[in-house]
């Protein structure tokens, strides 16, 4: 009977996109507390950390006192646009997040504090998403998608004037590709709980679909949908904004210019770069992993046998077909898991490194900053 | 023709809830009750420290008692319980229910009952499930008790008790008060339009006054940024804040703060 459950993968696996599909509609990107273990919780915390504490100085440094109410009407307009409804051809509609186009007009530094804020505005008071998981939402919402959608625009656009088409096309771009990779970070948070915390007997605690089923499920309803919302938000706005208020769009091009183009430059590259790393990897590996696994059926269940905990020894009758199959995709996500988290440190270390440089280089006087 | 989304009456409606929603916390944060007496710093630190216990638990009774608990202290704090109830139990099972829903079939493990189609509804399934769903449940109510209970000024004000940066308090401050004036701005912009409109919009032209809203939004975000930075400079901001803590731990403070803590520590404790 048992043997059945693993015939029909992709009815299970229909149902899952339905599921997150109808789940996109509803909630967006907020992941609610119970998802993502404690610990996940708090190394999620402990990667935005370095971005709130590079906006701040950059807004310390660029705006002064002006800087609390310019966050405060950012992070209040973030807010009220993630409530907007886009109408999207065919009659659907969703919801944007905004980051992409806080990040165009301010830039990403000042657009992570002021998407934060709402984030964090929304969990407390509004139940949109966790209050643990405000880590781990403002880095896929409010450090991914402006990071990215940046870069994006800036290279799409490159020097053409602040009037060109290209700049639309870069904006629309960006946001797409921005949340997309937001979705992607969002799919790989839940797809390590079942392999990180689970209970003895493989009970998963927390998000309970493994990297196979959380990428493709979270990532293909995004690309379709979501990401286009964002996209076709973005850039929509930015048209609208270079045809009656272009000086809200110049304010950051001048803001450009005089900020040294150094290593920042060369990196938004290797940004853009990562981004299209992150969104192709999962479409390239996902095949070849299943093919990986079948070739080496037995070395890998030898291999799956060893790391069995006791307790599941006793239910031996059911070492039969779906255990087998469990443990090839089981495995087959392992080697994932180990190419992700490979992605994710290369990620990691540049952030690290650009912080540093920017630390270090940037250290002219701060000015004298009223705050 | 082309389907119409009802893109403005949505995005009212949304509009319109959160506004409601708010209204109705403060209506019940004022009225007299058992969490409502409470430090607010108490509060918070009790929601938190209860917000982790529930996310470590690995005990599914745990996080069942903590919800019975936090029930408990609902009823006794003015809370509507039909509307506590239903504000977790509508939208949990909508949201993480479909979520969690193949999880019964796909995760691996004793089979527990057999239904048609050759689906098979596991054991570890059905624990992993409602897992999720008791977590997500309880740690909304956690958060709902808490926002229902305490005025929200109050809440940013005890804020300052978890070394949040007094800078960042005011900031929170100032984005929900503008949240709210930029709500109403947005709900007038869409109610103008809508009631000047009679024929039904295609989608480029919705998208387009959808475009032309946010970007006059956005507008007069910044512009109103720069007045608010004046007006504050008019009286007296020099850049330094100074927030209000008026909170004063009372005796019957320090011993529910006992209560809580004996509380705190057997969720820890049992629900390893």
């Amino acid at each position: 009977m048992v043997s059945q459950v693993s015939q029909i993968p992709w009815k299970k696996v229909g149902i899952c996109y339905f599921a997150l599909f109808v789940w996109l509609f509803t909630s967006a990107m907020h992941i609610p507390d119970g998802y993502l273990s404690p610990v996940t919780s708090l190394i999620m915390f402990m990667l935005v950390l370095p971005f709130w504490i590079l906006g701040l100085k950059k807004i310390r440094q660029t705006m002064n006192a002006r800087s609390v109410p310019l966050i405060s009407l950012m992070a209040a307009f973030s807010f009220v646009i993630m409530m907007f409804n886009i109408p999207l051809p065919g009659g659907t509609t969703g919801h944007a997040v905004g980051a992409a186009l806080a990040a165009i007009v301010l830039g990403p530094e000042v657009a992570v504090i002021a998407i934060s804020i709402a984030l964090i505005i929304q969990a407390f008071f509004f139940g949109d998403g966790g209050v643990l998981a405000i880590g781990a939402n403002c880095f896929n919402m409010a450090v991914v998608i402006p990071y990215v959608a940046f870069a994006t625009y800036r290279v799409v656009s490159k020097d053409t004037p602040l009037q060109s088409p290209r700049r639309v096309i870069g904006a629309v771009i960006g946001g797409w590709l921005g949340l997309t990779v937001a979705a992607f970070f969002t799919a790989v948070e839940f797809g390590i709980q079942p392999f990180f915390f689970a209970m003895a007997d493989g009970t998963p605690l927390y998000a309970p679909y493994p990297l196979s089923v959380a990428i493709p499920a979270m990532l293909i309803p995004h690309m379709l949908v979501a990401s286009v919302v964002e996209g076709v938000m973005t850039g929509m706005i930015v048209f609208y904004l270079q045809r009656s208020r272009i000086g809200i769009l110049q304010s950051k091009e001048l803001d450009n210019e005089t900020e040294p183009e150094g290593l920042l430059g060369k990196l938004r590259w290797l940004w853009v770069g990562m981004a299209v790393l992150a969104v192709a990897s999962p479409l390239g590996l996902l095949a070849p992993g299943t093919a990986w696994g079948e070739w080496g059926v037995e070395e890998l269940t030898k291999l799956g046998l060893q790391s069995v905990p006791s307790g599941l020894e006793k239910l031996s009758t059911l070492w039969g077909a779906p255990f087998a199959d469990y443990e090839i995709s089981f495995l087959g996500n392992m080697n994932l898991g180990y190419i992700f988290s490979a992605i994710l440190g290369i990620f990691l270390v540049g952030i690290l490194a650009w912080l540093l440089t920017r630390l270090v280089s940037g250290g002219s006087p701060e000015k004298q900053q009223s705050m | 023709m082309p389907k119409q989304s009802h893109f403005i009456e949505k995005t009212l409606r949304g509009i319109t809830q959160a506004m409601e929603r708010s209204l109705f916390a403060e209506t019940i944060s004022l009225q007299p009750g058992f969490f409502q007496s409470l430090d607010p710093r108490l509060k918070i630190i009790t929601t938190l420290v209860l917000l982790v216990g529930v996310s470590m638990a690995h005990n599914l009774w745990i996080i069942v008692a903590v919800y019975f608990l936090i029930l408990v202290f609902a009823l006794s704090s003015a809370v509507p319980a039909d509307f506590f109830i239903r504000r977790v139990w509508l939208a949990v099972p909508l949201f993480t229910g479909i979520i969690a829903l193949p999880a019964l079939f796909l995760i691996p493990g004793r089979p527990l009952v057999h239904l048609p189609l050759g689906l098979v509804i596991t054991e570890p399934g059905l624990r992993s499930v409602l897992f999720l769903l008791s977590r997500v449940a309880t740690s909304i109510s956690l958060v709902l008790l808490l926002i229902l209970t305490t005025p929200w000024n109050t809440v940013l004000g005890a804020l300052s008790v978890l070394k949040v940066p007094d800078m960042f308090i005011l900031v929170l401050g100032m984005t929900f008060r503008y949240i709210y004036l930029l709500l109403h701005i947005t709900n007038d912009m869409f109610l103008s339009r809508k009631s000047r409109v009679i024929a039904k919009m295609s989608g480029k032209q919705e998208r387009h006054m959808l475009a032309t809203i946010g970007a006059t939004l956005l507008g007069k975000s910044l512009n109103m940024s720069s007045e608010v930075y004046l007006a504050m400079v008019s009286r007296g901001y020099r850049g330094t804040v100074v927030t209000l803590k008026p909170f004063k731990m009372q005796r019957r403070d320090w011993i529910w703060a006992v209560f809580f803590a004996i509380i705190s520590v057997s969720v820890f404790y049992l629900g390893r």
